[in-house]
């Protein structure tokens, strides 16, 4: 399932391409909305494991805006709300994902994103 | 007793390219099982299974471990990432499966922040060259195909395990008599501080099988 979630977690792993990778930018991507369980105590602990430039970012390309730019010192229910939507409701069914520095295109298919190499590209 | 998770959705098919559950998984989820008071109370926020073919431990142990943790799944196995995804479904437990090597796109994100690793790798040992084959074609051989001593597959993870743990991280790794349980144990310690135990152990056919888990080696202080 690629949600932003995972996004977030995941680097290009191409050999020799260590800078710049990460995040992979979504390229012809297909949508989809689907209803997630709020659960405030795992974002609230899910948070210091998110890198909030690359979630923003992409969140943004992808036409949602509603996070703020800055990481908020307070974090109240409406803003949980919002980041437990763009974590776990956005639903990446179809496209790619496209290393910044490198531009190799990690297609997705199936909701699966594909990050295999073929051997001549590995580390 | 935690029930084994619902498979009846995936049918011969799926299993013709994916790896059914078998005596090793099972083994693997009751040792999950065994652990489950310590599981809870080290309170995970993220696991990570390499391999996950059917889904059938990750979806365990997320029944085990409820909603507040993220459960990611690997393969390198196109159709075992399918099979994840909807057994997780079946279960309702949200995997996040991703069709690659080991954990190679995760490695740099994830270091130090895995709480629970889980890997029943392919550890029956075969030549070199039919274990390399295996893993270039990512079909339904490289879920046996270990190569020499069966640890060919599992050695390359095992270099890497240590980088991806949390320091309460746990690690859970499926072997075989014939993998030298004794010298991978011995290894992990001296090489990456990894001590470990095993928690269950049993013969099922001519497969002597263990669970081993792996935890940092907390330095002892003394004055
Ligand atoms: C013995 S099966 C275990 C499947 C499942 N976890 C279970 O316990 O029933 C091993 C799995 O590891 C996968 N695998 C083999 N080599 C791998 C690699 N380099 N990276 C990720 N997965 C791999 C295989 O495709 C297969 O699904
Ligand atoms: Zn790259």
């Amino acid at each position: 399932m690629v949600r932003l979630v995972t996004h977030n977690l995941l680097a290009c792993h191409a050999k020799d391409c260590n800078t710049n990778n990460f995040p992979l930018v979504f390229q012809n991507v297909q949508l989809e909305i689907r209803e997630a369980e709020f659960n405030s105590d795992f974002i609230r602990n899910f948070l210091p494991k998110i890198e909030w430039n690359a979630l923003v970012k992409t969140a943004y390309e992808l036409g949602d805006t509603s996070l703020p730019q800055d990481q908020p010192e307070m974090v109240d229910d409406e803003f949980l709300k919002n980041l437990h939507h763009v974590l776990f409701e956005i639903h990446i069914i179809e496209g790619g994902m496209v290393c910044p520095n490198c531009k190799h295109n990690y297609p997705i298919s199936d909701g699966i994103p594909n990050m295999l190499l073929a051997e001549h590209e590995i580390a | 007793m935690i029930p084994t998770p619902d498979l009846s959705h995936l049918t011969s098919e799926d299993y013709a390219l994916t790896y059914e559950p078998a005596e090793d998984t099972f083994l693997f989820l009751d040792a999950l099982e065994s652990d489950v008071e310590d599981l809870k109370n080290s309170r995970p926020l993220i696991c990570l299974e390499i391999g996950s073919g059917s889904g059938c431990v990750s979806s365990f142990i997320g029944q085990i471990l409820g909603p507040s943790v993220l459960y990611l799944c690997t393969d390198i196995n196109p159709h075992a990432c399918r099979c994840s995804q909807s057994t997780g479904k079946q279960n309702k437990v949200s995997l996040e499966c991703v069709n690659t090597s080991f954990a190679s796109p995760l490695m740099s994100r994830l270091r130090h922040q895995v709480d629970v690793v889980l890997f029943n790798p392919p550890y029956v040992p075969t030549e070199y060259e039919e274990a390399h084959i295996a893993q270039q074609a990512k079909s339904i051989s490289g879920a046996w195909a270990g190569g020499y001593d069966g640890m060919q597959v599992t050695n390359t993870f095992l270099e890497t395990v240590k980088d991806l743990l949390s320091d309460k991280g746990r690690f859970y790794l499926v072997a075989l008599k014939q993998n030298n349980i004794p010298e991978i144990q011995r290894r992990m310690l001296d090489e990456h501080n990894l001590e470990s135990e095993v928690v269950l152990q049993r013969r099922a056919g001519r497969e002597h099988l263990f669970i081993l888990r792996f935890t940092i080696k907390k330095k002892v202080i003394t004055s």
